[in-house]
C-alpha cells in the first residue's frame, strides 16, 4: 500500500493551514466543576506536530493529556483558542477531521460484544469502505497485528496486550494522516508494552503522523522524535528527546556512603567522572550524585576508586532521568504532589533558575 | 459535497454517494452490531423476554380473578394489552442500559471520532431495539393466548394494534438513548428504574383511571401508555372501560399523537447528546 501525499503536508495560503499535522494555539478547555466552580483542564495549550513525526505528549496524572487529544479528535470542544488537523479547524469541520484521524483512546473501545474480526469489519464499514473492501481491510489489520490466531474469538477472552492491538488496528483502518494514541501502554505488561511499542514504529515507519501520550519519559524517548512536556494544562518544554534529556540532566550515577564521615571522599571520587559537571552532596542522606556521561565507565571507576581508598558504600548505581526529574527540572515542582520541592528537590535542581524561562516561553 | 468525497484514502473502495444513502448504511451497520451481540449471547434475549412472559402470567393468574372491569368485561382480556403497552414501554429501559454500557466502554467515543452519520448511533440502536420489540411482542401474543386472550377485532384491527405498540416502543428509544447517554454509569441506570416503575403503574395497564383518586386518575388518563392500551384495547376487541374523558375518548388519536410528540422532543435531543457528549 503505497502512502499518499498528505493534504497536511503542503502548506496552504497564510494564516489557514500551517503545514503541520496538528497545531494548537492557546487552546482552554474548562470543565464545569462542583458548585459552578470552573477548572481549566487546558489553559492555553499549544502544540505543534510536524506531518510524519512520532510526536510525545509527557506530563503526570491530570496535566490534561487526554483532554488535549479528546479536543484534536473532535470529541471535546474547546472553548478558546484555535486547534488544527491535517490543516482543518477541529472546531468548524469536525467530519472532514475525523475521515482524517485514526484514535486509541486511554481505554480500549473495542466492541466486547463481538470478535476481533467482527470488530474490524464493523468499523471498517462505518468508515464507508463498503463489505468487501471492510472484510479485506480487517483480515489485512488481524494479520499485521498479530491477531490472525483470535480473530474469531469474543473480545472479552483477548489479554490486554491483544485488545489493545486490536484497538490500535481499528484506528488503522483508513491508514489516518493523523493518529492520537493516549497513553497505549498504561496498564499493559512488558510483553503488551513491547508489543504496542512495535506497532508504534511501523506505523511511523509507513509515515503516519502520530500524537502519543504518556507518563513515561522513557516511553516517549523511544517512541517519539519530539516530546511536548505538559503541566496543568500548559506545554512547557517542547524540545528533542535528546535535548530534553540534557537539559535534566542525562543519567546520573548515586552513591550512598555508609558513613557520614566519608561524604568528602565520596564525593572527591564521583567528582573525577563527573567531567567538571555539579556533584551534589545530600548530607542527611548521605548521598552523593553527579551527571555523567559514560555510566558505564563512570560506575566501574567510581566502584573502584571507592574500593582502593578503602570506602565502604551502603548503595552505588546509576538512574536515568525519569518524569519527576523532568518535572523538578521544568517546574521545580514533582510530577505527582503540588507540594513546594522538598530539601532534596533543591540539591537536585540546582541551576533551576531555567523554570521561569520555560514557562514563559 | 460531501466531507466523504474528498478524502482520497483507500482509493478505488470508497465511492462518492449521498450523504442520505450513508445515513442509511450506517444505521443498519449500527444496528447489526446490536443484532450480532444478541446472535453472539442468545441467553441475553432469553432473560430480557423472561421478565414480560413472568409477569405476565403472575399479574394473569393472580390479579384476574380478583379485578373488575368497571363497565363489565373478562379481567384478563382487559390486562393483556395493557401488559403489552407496559412492556413496551418499559423497553426504553433495556435502550437506556445498552447505551450506557457501550459509553462507558469507550466504544461511543470510537464512533464519535469516526466520519460516520451523526443520526447512526441513534438511528442503529432504535432499528435493532425495534426488532427485537417485535420479535418480544410476538412472544408474549403467544403467550397470552396461550391462557385465553383473544383478538376479536378482525385481522387488520389486531395488527393496527400492534402497530400502535411498537409505535411507543419506538418513540421511547429516543428517550432511552438520550437518558442512556445522561447517566454516568451502567449502576446508575438501575435507578431509572425506580422513575419508570410509577410512570407505568399509574396508567391504565391494571385499573381503570376512574377507580383512582382524581388527581391520580387525570395523571393515569393522560400517561401516553394509557392512550396506548386503551386504543389498542379497542382495536382488540377487548374491554375498553374508559372514565369518559376527553383523553380517553381520544385514544386512538392520542396513541399516534403521544409518540409522534415524544420522538419529535427525545430524537433530537439523543442526536444532539450524541454529537456533543463530553464526557
Ligand atoms: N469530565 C470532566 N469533568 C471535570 N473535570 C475533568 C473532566 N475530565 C478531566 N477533568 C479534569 O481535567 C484535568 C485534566 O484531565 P485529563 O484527563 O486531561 O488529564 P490526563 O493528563 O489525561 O491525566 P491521566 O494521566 O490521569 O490520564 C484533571 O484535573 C481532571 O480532573
Ligand atoms: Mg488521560
Amino acid at each position: 500500500m503505497s502512502k499518499r501525499m498528505k493534504g497536511s503536508g503542503s502548506p496552504a495560503g497564510p494564516g489557514s493551514s500551517s503545514g503541520y499535522a496538528v497545531l494548537a494555539e492557546g487552546v482552554v478547555k474548562r470543565y464545569r466543576g462542583k458548585g459552578g466552580a470552573q477548572k481549566r483542564a487546558l489553559d492555553g495549550f499549544d502544540l505543534a506536530v510536524r506531518p510524519g513525526a512520532v510526536h510525545g505528549l509527557l506530563g503526570p496524572n491530570g496535566a490534561g493529556k487526554t483532554t488535549a487529544v479528546r479536543v484534536l479528535a473532535t470529541l471535546l470542544r474547546h472553548d478558546g483558542g484555535r486547534a488544527e488537523v491535517a490543516g482543518l479547524d477541529v472546531a468548524r469541520e469536525p467530519r472532514r477531521v475525523r475521515s482524517r484521524i485514526g484514535l486509541t483512546g486511554q481505554y480500549a473501545a473495542v466492541d466486547e460484544g463481538l470478535t476481533g474480526r467482527q470488530n474490524l469489519e464493523m468499523f471498517g464499514r462505518l468508515f464507508h469502505l463498503g463489505n468487501r473492501a471492510a472484510r479485506h481491510r480487517a483480515g489485512e489489520l488481524l494479520d499485521r497485528f498479530g491477531l490472525t490466531g483470535a480473530a474469531d474469538t469474543g473480545v472479552t477472552a483477548y489479554s490486554g496486550g491483544m485488545r489493545r492491538r486490536l484497538d490500535l488496528a481499528s484506528s488503522m483502518i483508513l491508514d489516518p494522516d493523523v493518529l492520537f494514541l493516549d497513553e497505549p501502554t498504561t496498564g499493559l505488561d512488558p510483553r503488551g508494552r513491547g508489543e504496542v511499542w512495535e506497532s508504534v514504529r511501523a506505523l511511523a515507519a509507513g509515515g503516519t503522523t502520530v500524537l502519543l501520550t504518556t507518563q513515561y519519559l522513557d516511553e516517549a524517548d523511544r517512541l517519539a522524535s519530539r516530546i511536548t512536556v505538559i503541566d496543568r494544562g500548559r506545554a512547557i518544554a517542547d524540545d528533542t528527546p535528546d535535548a530534553l534529556k540534557d537539559r535534566v540532566g542525562g543519567d546520573r550515577i548515586e552513591v550512598v556512603a555508609a558513613d557520614a564521615g566519608d561524604l568528602a571522599a565520596v564525593a572527591g571520587a564521583v567528582g573525577r567522572v563527573a567531567g567538571g559537571g555539579l556533584v551534589v552532596t545530600d548530607a542527611p542522606a548521605r548521598r552523593v550524585h553527579a551527571q555523567v556521561a559514560d555510566r558505564v565507565a563512570a560506575l566501574t571507576e567510581v566502584a573502584r576508586g571507592l574500593q582502593d581508598e578503602g570506602i565502604t558504600v551502603e548503595d552505588i548505581g546509576l538512574r536515568r532521568p525519569s518524569l519527576d526529574d523532568v518535572f523538578l527540572r521544568l517546574t521545580g515542582h514533582g510530577a505527582t504532589d503540588d507540594a513546594p520541592p522538598n530539601g532534596d528537590a533543591e540539591n537536585r535542581g540546582t541551576g533551576n533558575h531555567d523554570t521561569s524561562e520555560v514557562a514563559a516561553a | 459535497m460531501t466531507a466523504l468525497e474528498q478524502n482520497p484514502v483507500t482509493t478505488g473502495v470508497r465511492r462518492p454517494r449521498a450523504t442520505a444513502y450513508w445515513a442509511v448504511s450506517d444505521c443498519w451497520n449500527i444496528a447489526r452490531r446490536v443484532l450480532t451481540h444478541y446472535q453472539r449471547q442468545p441467553v441475553a434475549i432469553v432473560w430480557q423476554l423472561g421478565f414480560p412472559i413472568l409477569s405476565l402470567l403472575l399479574y394473569g393468574y393472580v390479579f384476574g380473578s380478583a379485578m373488575k372491569v368497571p363497565g363489565g368485561g373478562d379481567y384478563r382480556e382487559f390486562l393483556m394489552p395493557g401488559m403489552f403497552a407496559m412492556t413496551m414501554a418499559m423497553g426504553f429501559m433495556n435502550t437506556a442500559v445498552a447505551v450506557v454500557t457501550d459509553a462507558s466502554k469507550g466504544v461511543v467515543d470510537r464512533f464519535r471520532s469516526m466520519p460516520m452519520a451523526p443520526s447512526a448511533f441513534a438511528a442503529g440502536r432504535g432499528t435493532a431495539d425495534l426488532v427485537v420489540a417485535a420479535a418480544e411482542l410476538a412472544i408474549l401474543a403467544a403467550t397470552a393466548l396461550l391462557i385465553g386472550w383473544r383478538a376479536d377485532g378482525g385481522v387488520p384491527a389486531a395488527l393496527g394494534g400492534f402497530g400502535l405498540l411498537l409505535l411507543l416502543r419506538f418513540s421511547l428509544i429516543w428517550v432511552g438513548v438520550w437518558l442512556g447517554m445522561l447517566v454516568p454509569t451502567p449502576e446508575a441506570a438501575g435507578g431509572l428504574y425506580a422513575v419508570a416503575f410509577p410512570v407505568t403503574m399509574i396508567s391504565s395497564t391494571f385499573v381503570s383511571p376512574s377507580l383512582m383518586p382524581d388527581w391520580l386518575g387525570f395523571l393515569a388518563a393522560w400517561n401516553p401508555i394509557s392512550s396506548t392500551a386503551t386504543a389498542v384495547r379497542e382495536l382488540f376487541g377487548n374491554p375498553v372501560a374508559g372514565g369518559g374523558t376527553w383523553v380517553e375518548e381520544h385514544a386512538l388519536l392520542m396513541a399516534v399523537v403521544w409518540p409522534l410528540v415524544l420522538t419529535l422532543v427525545f430524537l433530537p435531543l439523543a442526536v444532539r447528546r450524541f454529537q456533543r457528549l463530553s464526557r
